[in-house]
């Protein structure tokens, strides 16, 4: 029954797809009020069809209904609510489903909130978002159908990966969803601000909201992704460089790149065309962030569902657009009005300029980084992985003139400054900030040829930051950002110069030394909860003054039959202590892994205040 | 002569040039050193040359051979044609069991020995290395 109705929502949106792709073109030179009603009707019964599937998928999975086979492969009786509606996007159908019903209400959105745009623009934007819509559609309902029925009906389903069935994880697709989901609008405007003559500073004005909507989902989706691996993987970092992470790591920072772009667009009418191009980047990143995630084509320590006949589709699907995309920038890029006015090298503008020049390098690090292994493989059949120490290399050198412009661009003026504002505070800063890195390093004992002018950039830009917030020139929102930002580089400096990691393998009522302090295995005890066995330890950590009891878990589930260890963590402000345990073999032996990670929180808070800028800039413009 | 706009222009086009072919320079560069190659027993079996660099082996654990003391976890990687002793000393990730799909990285010893310096483990219950699966698909 739930099956059916999903199948026909479904179709009903595809149709609706269809009829306003075919009628749009017609459409295009009327202004018409009644047009745009029809289209908006349509748009309507689209969203409200794609939401009944989506409610119909839920409730699936709510009720355990073993009729539908992706509530089947992917769910049990047993499992907890909470994580039987969040296992309706935990699987690769679901997560579709859930991509599509973001898409179709972002385009509503956009209908109601473009009304005092050019008829033109919406329309074309309308029409290439409905053309992505209608892929996805075609995709799901051709190659991944939620709602597949199965007969004769199992009585019980076969479960959803316990390493899931955690609260961040639950609620970190949706939210980097949006934020991948997004990206479509801007790229659907942009084409359609292109081919209408409109990438001008209304167009800029209007974008920067949906810039910034999915920047900030994208960044609070990739904080989630972060914590969560930090405490359910038991490696104690919070990035790996993996595949899976890279490609949400590379929208981000085309995003960031366009959003300081789109700013320029907004203020100075400049970076036409380069606007347009990032809109494309970004969305095509996104896209293919979801392909290669789902494809299995990654070579992933984290990848879930997958299955590469899929990936096929989605592989076309994304030629097609970013083609089609491409001949239209080259079609309609010489409408673009070029209203040059003189700008002179130090101004804000070279500073946006010099920003988006090193996104596009740290970009093109991390995509060689994850691209590489994949090209080597079809090429000569090699099987490799791209390390950290390869990230590493290329941009912590890079990472340095970064920092130091970012201190110092902000504060410049639009059109034309003078080189000798970089003034006698700045230089003050400078030399301040050289004293407390080299006290730093030398008191924690570390001489690093890189730590120190890293070090020195991070001071610096940390002081700057916190000065700005006395300057009334600039907005609020900003400096909130900007000092996440050195705060996040700071932290993360700190964590990876001072983190300390000791593991061993202990039985019950070992006890063993690590630097001043001693770990002491002290109990293990067994308890049952609902669908899952624990066995719980207790470690007691103590120093000269004082101790701390550790009681991390290790989880046994039975459908289907994992391990999972849960970490113990105990943060305070300065550090954080992290123990996770492992179960090796019958004998009695436990692998223990215990960590001292610094200023482990203030990363988490670092990347919540990036996000509340952005927040705060569109709570104050609509407010 | 040229004017000054033109030398500037040539000057502004010349170094990003030269910049480009610096990073390219810097990533292929960083990309040698640091690819890390996913081989299967067998094929470290048929290796020519042993390499001194860091290598990833993929397959599985074997049945009964794990090995545990307070500092050391050793075990033996199967791909069911060939094995590979592995010494490991530091923590071992959830899903590491016999009988499981497993990552070792680390450096080999010789054809037989990896002394390994992390242990990796998919996510997936269900996950088996493609060769082993290979392997298993002509053995049966």
């Amino acid at each position: 029954m739930l099956n059916q109705i999903g199948n026909y929502s479904l179709y009903i949106a595809l149709l609706s797809s269809i009829l306003i792709i075919i009628q749009s073109p017609t459409l295009l030179n009327q202004n018409n009020i009644n047009v745009s009603g029809r289209i908006f009707s349509l748009i309507s019964i689209q969203s409200l069809m794609i939401i009944i599937s989506f409610i119909a998928l839920i409730i699936a999975f709510i009720i355990s209904d073993f009729s539908n086979e992706a509530v089947y492969t992917n769910s049990h009786t047993s499992k907890p609510l909470f994580y039987k509606i969040t296992g309706t996007w935990g699987n690769h159908e679901g997560s579709l489903l859930l991509w599509l019903l973001v898409l179709s209400i972002f385009l509503l959105i956009f209908t109601i909130t473009s009304k005092n745009l050019s008829n033109k623009y919406r329309i074309l934007t309308l029409l290439f978002q409905e053309i992505i819509i209608a892929g996805f559609l075609l995709f799901i309902l051709f190659t991944s159908n939620p709602f597949m029925s199965l007969f004769p009906i199992p009585n019980e389903g076969t479960g959803l990966n316990p390493i899931l069935q955690d609260p961040a994880l639950a609620i970190h697709p949706p939210i980097l969803y949006l934020g991948y989901v997004g990206t479509s609008i801007i790229f659907s405007s942009s084409l359609a601000a292109l081919i209408s003559g409109s990438v001008n500073k209304t167009w800029a004005k209007h974008i920067k909201n949906w810039v910034l909507v999915s920047w900030i989902f994208l960044s609070i989706g990739i904080l989630l992704g972060s914590i969560w691996a930090y405490y359910e993987l038991g490696w104690g970092g919070f990035w790996f460089w993996d595949p899976v992470e890279n490609v949400s790591l590379m929208p981000w920072f085309c995003l960031t790149a366009l959003f300081h772009t789109i700013l320029i667009l907004e203020k100075r009418e400049m970076f036409h065309s380069w606007a347009v191009i990032l809109s494309i980047t970004t969305f095509s990143l996104s896209m293919s962030g979801t392909f290669l995630v789902r494809s299995g084509i990654l070579n992933s320590i984290h990848t879930f569902a997958n299955d590469p006949s899929r990936g096929v589709f989605i592989l076309c699907f994304l030629f097609i657009l970013i083609t089609l995309s491409i001949f239209i920038y080259f079609f309609y890029q010489n409408k673009i009005k070029n209203n040059f006015t003189k700008t002179y090298i130090v101004s804000k503008e070279t500073a946006v300029l010099v920003n988006n020049l090193f996104m596009m390098f740290f970009l093109s690090v991390v995509l060689i980084g994850t691209v590489y292994p994949i090209f080597l493989e079809v090429v000569n059949n090699d099987k490799i992985s791209v390390g950290p120490p390869f990230y590493h290399k290329l941009i912590v050198p890079f990472l340095i003139p970064f920092l130091i412009f970012m201190a110092i661009g902000p504060n410049l003026n639009w059109i034309k400054d003078k080189i000798n504002k970089i003034n006698l505070q700045q230089l003050l800063f400078f030399i301040l900030s050289i004293i407390i890195s080299f006290i730093f390093l030398k008191s924690v004992g570390i001489s690093y040829l890189f730590s120190l002018p890293l070090f020195i950039a991070s001071i610096f830009l940390f002081l700057i930051t916190i000065k700005n917030f006395s300057v009334k020139k600039t907005n609020l929102s900003q400096k909130i950002s900007h000092f996440g930002f050195s705060l996040f580089i700071l932290s993360v400096l700190v964590n990876g110069v001072l983190a300390k990691e000791y593991s061993s393998n202990m039985k019950v009522g070992d006890e063993r030394k690590f630097l001043n302090k001693t770990i002491k295995f002290e109990s293990l005890k067994v308890y049952e909860s609902k669908n899952y066995q624990s066995l719980e330890a207790n470690f007691k950590i103590s120093d000269k003054n004082n101790s701390i009891n550790l009681k991390p878990e290790v989880r046994v589930y039975d459908q289907p039959q994992t391990i999972t260890s849960e970490a113990d963590i105990k943060s305070t402000l300065y550090s954080d202590n992290f123990l996770v345990f492992n179960i090796l073999k019958n004998d009695g032996f436990y692998n223990v892994r215990y960590q001292i990670k610094p200023f482990m929180i203030w990363i988490w808070i670092s990347i919540i205040l990036i996000s509340f800028g952005g927040i705060l800039s569109i709570v104050k413009k609509n407010g | 002569m040229y004017g000054k706009k033109v030398k500037l222009r040539a000057i502004f086009i010349l170094s990003i040039f030269f910049s480009l072919i610096l990073i390219v320079f810097l990533v292929f560069k960083s990309l040698e050193e640091n690819v890390v190659y996913f081989k299967s027993p067998t094929e470290i079996k048929n290796l020519t040359e042993l390499t001194s660099k860091k290598i990833r082996v993929g397959g599985m654990v074997k049945e009964k051979s794990i090995n545990v003391n307070q500092s050391e976890v050793n075990f033996v990687i199967t791909d069911f044609k060939n094995e590979l002793i592995v010494n490991y000393s530091g923590s071992v990730p959830n899903l590491f069991e016999e009988g499981k799909g497993v990552v070792a990285e680390g450096f080999l010893k010789d054809r037989n020995f990896l002394t390994a310096v992390k242990i990796l483990a998919k996510h997936d219950e269900n996950y088996m290395p493609p060769e082993v699966k290979e392997a298993l698909k002509e053995s049966n």
